[in-house]
C-alpha cells in the first residue's frame, strides 16, 4: 500500500500523520487519505481539486506531472510526499 | 460605547483596547500568520478573521469569546467548474480563476437576519452564509452574470469584491464594490443585481470607456449607516459621493494634497462627514511630500480639512490600505494603520492623532467593535 507523508509545516494547522492508503494514482491515494481527514483537503487542494499553487507532491522523490488531475500512477510500495513549494514564500 | 478595535496584519491579529493609561495592544492572535481581514459582528459579538496561508490557501476562523479562542470554520468554496464552461477573455487576456484566492470583504447581515454573513472574494465571487460562517454559498445570479466576466484585476491579478454595504433599513438592499467592476446593487437580497455607479470616471481607460460603469475601480465604498443612501467612494481616480444609494455618483476634485488613496470612512450618522488618507497617484503610492495626513470633509465634500496633528510630517512613507481606516459608533474615534506598521488613533474626529504602535507588521484592516 502506498504511504503518504505531509510537510511538518502543515501540522500546526491540521494534523496530517503519515498513513498507508490504497490507490493507483495520486488522486486515488489522496482521496483515500482525505476520506479520513476531510479538513486537510483544503490545505492541500484548491476548490477545484487541483494541487494548490504553492504546494508540491513527489512520488518516490519524483515530482508529479499532473497537478490538476493528479493522474500520475502510484506503485503499491510508493511513498508520496506532499510538501510546500518555495514559490509560496 | 465600546473601546476596542482589531487590527489585521501580515503577521497576525492585534486587539487594541483603551485602558486607564490609554490605548494599548491587549491581545495577539494568529501571531506569525497572514491575517488579511477581521469582522466584528454586532449582533452576537463574535469575531471572524480571514487568514491567507501562502501555501495552504485562504481560511476563515471565528471567535465567540472576544478573541480568547478561535475555531476554524468553512472557507468560501467555489463550486465545481462546469466541464463545458468557456470563459470570455477579459482585458488582461487571461480568464479569471474559478477558485478562492482571497477573502477580501466580510460584512454581517442585518439585525433581522441572525447568522447571515456576506463575503467578497478574489476572483470576484460573492458568498453568503446563513449560519455564521459554518457554510457558504456562492451567489450565482452575480457570478453567472456575463458582465461579471468582464471584470479585471485592480492591484491584484484577479478582480475582487472588497466592499459590502448592507442597508440597515432594508437588509435585502446590498451595495457592493468591485475592483475592477464598479458598484453593484441588489434590492432582493441577492436574487437579482444591477450595475449601478453612474458618474464614476476611470481615467485609466480609453476615452470611450471612461464612464463605463463596469470598468470602474472603486477602492472602497463606505456607507453612512444613519443615512444609508449616502455613500462615499475612494476610487482609483479620485473621490466620489452618492446620495441615492449608489445609483449615481458625483466626482469631488481638487482635494489637497491628493484625491488618490485607498481608504475611506463614513460618519455613522452625518452623511456630510467622511475621512480619507491620501497618497501620491498612482504607481508611487506614498504620502505626498512624505507627510502622513488625513483629509476630512464635514460639508458633503465641498471643502476638506487636512489633519496632521500627531502624524509624522517628514520622511514618512506609510501607505494605508483600503480596509485599514475605521470610525467607531460615536463618529469621534478613528484608527488607521499603515503598510509600515504604524497604527494611530484619534479621539476627536481626527483633529489630533496619537500612535498606538509604530512597529507592527504591515496593516491590512482596522475594525472597531460596534453596536
Amino acid at each position: 500500500m502506498p504511504t503518504v507523508r505531509f510537510t511538518q509545516n502543515i501540522q500546526r494547522h491540521v494534523a496530517c500523520p503519515p498513513r498507508d492508503v490504497q490507490g493507483a494514482t495520486v488522486r486515488d491515494v489522496l482521496e483515500q487519505y482525505f476520506a479520513g481527514n476531510e479538513r486537510a483537503r483544503s490545505y492541500v487542494l484548491d476548490d477545484q481539486g487541483r494541487l494548490r499553487q504553492h504546494m508540491a507532491a513527489f512520488i518516490d522523490g519524483r515530482q508529479v506531472n499532473d497537478r490538476d488531475h493528479l493522474s500520475d500512477d502510484v506503485a503499491p510500495d510508493a511513498v508520496i510526499d506532499v510538501v510546500q513549494a518555495l514559490s509560496g514564500g | 460605547m465600546r473601546t476596542r478595535f482589531h487590527v489585521a496584519t501580515r503577521k497576525g491579529l492585534f486587539t487594541v483596547e483603551r485602558g486607564e493609561s490609554g490605548w494599548s495592544i491587549a491581545r495577539t492572535s494568529f501571531l506569525g500568520d497572514n491575517c488579511t481581514l477581521v469582522m466584528h459582528d454586532p449582533r452576537d459579538g463574535s469575531l471572524m478573521a480571514a487568514l491567507d496561508h501562502g501555501h495552504f490557501g485562504a481560511k476563515v476562523h471565528r471567535s465567540r469569546d472576544e478573541g480568547a479562542t478561535w475555531t476554524e470554520v468553512a472557507a468560501p468554496k467555489y463550486p465545481e467548474k462546469p466541464a463545458d464552461y468557456v470563459p470570455k477573455t477579459p482585458a488582461e487576456g487571461k480568464p479569471v480563476d474559478w477558485a478562492l484566492r482571497l477573502v477580501w470583504a466580510l460584512a454581517p447581515g442585518g439585525g433581522n437576519e441572525p447568522g447571515v454573513v456576506w463575503c467578497g472574494t478574489l476572483p470576484g465571487g460573492l458568498f453568503r452564509s446563513e449560519d455564521g460562517g459554518d457554510s457558504w454559498a456562492l451567489n450565482r445570479p452575480l457570478w453567472d452574470d456575463p458582465r461579471r466576466e468582464e471584470w479585471f484585476g485592480g492591484g491584484a491579478d484577479q478582480p475582487g469584491i472588497h466592499s459590502i454595504c448592507v442597508d440597515p433599513r432594508d437588509t435585502r438592499h446590498v451595495v457592493i464594490g468591485v475592483s475592477c467592476g464598479g458598484v453593484w446593487t441588489t434590492r432582493d437580497g441577492g436574487g437579482t443585481w444591477a450595475l449601478a455607479g453612474k458618474g464614476m470616471r476611470a481615467e485609466f481607460m480609453p476615452p470611450e470607456r471612461q464612464f463605463d460603469q463596469n470598468v470602474q475601480d472603486p477602492h472602497l465604498v463606505a456607507q453612512c449607516k444613519g443615512q444609508p443612501d449616502a455613500l462615499w467612494v475612494q476610487h482609483h481616480n479620485g473621490i466620489f459621493k452618492s446620495t441615492d444609494g449608489g445609483e449615481s455618483f458625483s466626482e469631488i476634485t481638487d482635494v489637497k494634497p491628493s484625491v488618490f488613496g485607498f481608504a475611506v470612512a463614513a460618519h455613522p450618522r452625518d452623511p456630510n462627514v467622511a475621512w480619507f488618507v491620501p497618497a501620491i497617484k498612482d504607481e508611487k503610492r506614498y504620502p505626498v511630500d512624505g507627510r502622513v495626513v488625513v483629509t476630512r470633509t464635514t460639508d458633503g465634500g465641498r471643502t476638506f480639512d487636512t489633519l496632521s496633528r500627531g502624524l509624522p510630517q517628514e520622511h514618512a512613507y506609510d501607505l494605508v490600505f483600503r480596509h485599514a481606516l475605521d470610525v467607531d459608533d460615536s463618529g469621534e474615534r478613528l484608527a488607521f494603520g499603515s503598510t509600515s506598521g504604524s497604527l494611530w488613533v484619534s479621539d476627536n474626529a481626527g483633529d489630533s492623532w496619537q500612535p498606538v504602535s509604530l512597529n507592527l507588521p504591515p496593516v491590512y484592516a482596522v475594525r472597531f467593535e460596534k453596536s
